[in-house]
């Protein structure tokens, strides 16, 4: 593959997804979530761990746009720092996952089959938890930490990379590309590098995207818990935490926490469905 | 054919049983320190310290203590409750019944509406119906429930005061009104996926050769769609809801903390905070087990109503 073909296809492929109006809807959300996550420290109106005992519990105003918690913080400048903490956790997390099974997929597809079946055991085991049991299990081993989040997250979302990795390198295994490369001497691991690597990543990135609402999810599921980063640091499932505690007081909190949440998964779907389609056209929602 | 599938299929349930519950092991033995200190917490007695040390045979070689871990869970023992000293096992299964309560009342009303959704969907592609249905469902599936539960308790319990906020209830009817916010929250994003597997199924039946012959020979839609199609169609959909049982599981471990409901999910959360680990992994072993079972039951039904699914795998 020469570059000039690669850029004229991944801009084919922004093409299709602009062209699509959810997939730019989510385009559009998705830029907007990364650039409070980027820029969420100098935006803020106030500190989010400010406390202010004074003014605590306020409803919405000019000063406070979401209104205070308990402390006296403003909701508002902690909701946008919460784009931030997901984003810590999402992308290590999901970028991690997406590597190791990769490679493990790739492997699993070809290695020997004792090799391949042996992977996809221990791939159909770790499924076979129901994710936030296990996560829960970790969780209470290890301690609850923004790392042990990113664990369990990668952990349980390998096997999904890894088959989808196998399945296409099984798929290209024998195509007269790889052949040729074979027959002329190459290495099988320069092969699995420079040919089906490749090849492969692009069908992994619109995973990746379409993986992020999930991480999202459990990491403020773990926070809500109690079992997630740790306070004062303003994650969403922390927002929903103390709005869940001060249920009766304020409302401001379980909706700073939780609209966020919905609309970042909303449109990280979106995209990550635009580009489905953009890569594959195959499985266009028409068919 | 059938006898032959089902065997081979609950070898594959067992052997994941079997990895999953090594897995367990080694991932408490991987933790640094004391099994016993980890297992039991600081508050544990000397006298259980020392029964957990024998019962886990911990002065043995490790492969002897992997052998007795495989005992002991064959014979149904996950330890016994820290502070209580009462059998993991019966606690667990005293709990069990709340979630799958939970799990049941979820499926029972969202599938319907699911099923309904996508196959009306598949019947009318690309018209307004079938666009407006998918953007809903991608909604829906991208809500996580957790965070519909705090919204709908919000609403519909502390502002509306239609419905209970707190506890599973007591009789027939109140039990049933404690029901409805979690399981709205727990089935919500199920219609979501539902309709979508069973739209895109649908869609493929209805290209199928048997359903263009009937439409060749003159039969109407309305009985090619509910008769011939949708008999066919919705067999993925009975794959789905024994994977979705996990899914649900993970869904009811929220609800029940939200909704302050007994279960499964409430006893391992008050397990964790109170570091009583003996319930945590017991509840952990247990739910994987149901999962696994789940996913078995729905593959052997699949196999029994479609034979391609047999050979396939």
């Amino acid at each position: 593959m020469t570059v000039l073909k690669s850029q004229s296809r991944s801009s084919q492929i922004l093409r299709a997804v602009l062209r699509d109006r959810l997939g730019m809807v989510g385009l559009v959300i998705v830029t907007l979530v990364v650039a409070c996550a980027l820029f969420a420290p100098w935006i803020v109106p106030h500190d989010p761990n400010a406390m202010n005992i004074q003014d605590r519990l306020q409803g919405p105003s000019l000063q406070y746009l979401l209104g205070t918690d308990q402390l006296g913080r403003d909701i508002f400048s902690r909701m946008l720092m919460g784009a931030q903490i997901a984003l810590k956790v999402a992308l290590p997390a999901v970028f991690g996952a997406m590597v190791i099974g990769m490679l493990l997929g790739m492997i699993a597809g070809f290695g020997p089959e004792w090799l391949d079946s042996l992977l996809m055991l221990v791939f159909d085991t770790i499924r076979s938890f129901p994710t936030v049991m296990f996560a829960l299990a970790v969780v209470a081993l290890v301690g609850p930490s923004l790392n042990t989040v990113i664990l369990v997250v990668m952990l349980t979302s390998i096997p999904t990379y890894a088959r989808v990795a196998r399945t296409q390198t099984m798929s290209l295994r024998s195509a007269d590309f790889v052949m040729a490369a074979r027959a002329a001497g190459t290495s099988s691991p320069r092969i699995l590098a420079i040919h089906l690597a490749p090849n492969t990543v692009g069908v992994l990135a619109v995973l990746m995207a379409m993986d992020i609402p999930t991480v999202v999810a459990l990491e403020a599921g773990l926070s809500f818990l109690g079992l997630g980063v740790k306070p004062p640091t303003p994650s969403w499932g922390a927002l929903l935490k103390d709005g869940y505690a001060l249920i009766r007081q304020t409302p401001w909190l379980i909706v700073a926490g939780g609209l966020p949440i919905i609309v970042t998964t909303l449109g990280f779907t979106f995209f990550g469905e635009a580009l489905r389609d953009a890569v594959d056209p195959k499985v266009k929602k028409g068919r | 054919m059938l006898l032959g599938y089902a065997l081979r299929r609950f070898g594959v349930a067992a052997v994941t049983l079997f990895v999953a519950v090594t897995l367990m092991f080694v991932m408490i033995r991987l933790v640094p320190g004391d099994p016993v200190q980890i297992l039991l917490g600081p508050r544990a007695t000397p006298e259980l310290q020392a029964r957990l040390t024998a019962e886990l045979a911990l002065d043995q070689p490790l492969l002897r203590q992997l052998l007795i871990f495989y005992g002991n869970l064959l014979q149904g023992n996950l330890g016994v409750d820290v502070f209580s000293g009462r059998p993991v096992t019966l606690i667990v299964l005293e709990q069990l019944p709340h979630t799958l309560r939970l799990i049941f009342a979820s499926v029972l009303w969202s599938v319907p509406i699911g099923i309904l959704l996508g196959a009306y969907a598949a019947a009318r592609p690309n018209t307004l119906f079938d666009r407006v249905s998918a953007v809903i469902s991608v909604g829906v599936v991208a809500a996580p429930a957790f965070v519909v539960a705090l919204l709908s308790l919000l609403l519909f319990s502390v502002h509306l005061r239609w419905f209970p906020a707190i506890g599973a209830g007591e009789g027939f009817w109140d039990q049933l009104r404690h029901l409805v916010l979690p399981a709205f929250a727990i089935g919500l994003s199920w219609i979501g996926y539902i309709a979508r597997i069973m739209r895109a199924s649908m869609l493929e039946v209805m290209g199928a050769d048997h359903i263009r012959t009937l439409r060749a020979l003159g039969v109407a839609e309305r009985p090619i769609v509910l008769i011939y199609a949708l008999r066919v169609a919705v067999l993925p959909v009975v794959t789905i809801i024994g994977v979705g049982v996990g899914f649900l599981l993970s869904s009811a471990v929220f609800a029940e903390i939200v909704f302050a409901r007994p279960g499964i999910g409430k006893l391992v959360i008050d397990a964790i905070t109170t570091r009583n680990y003996p319930i945590v992994m017991g509840a952990v072993l247990m739910s994987t087990a149901l999962f696994v079972t789940a996913t078995t039951v729905a593959d052997l039904i699949n196999a029994m109503l479609d034979p391609r699914a047999r050979a396939g795998k």
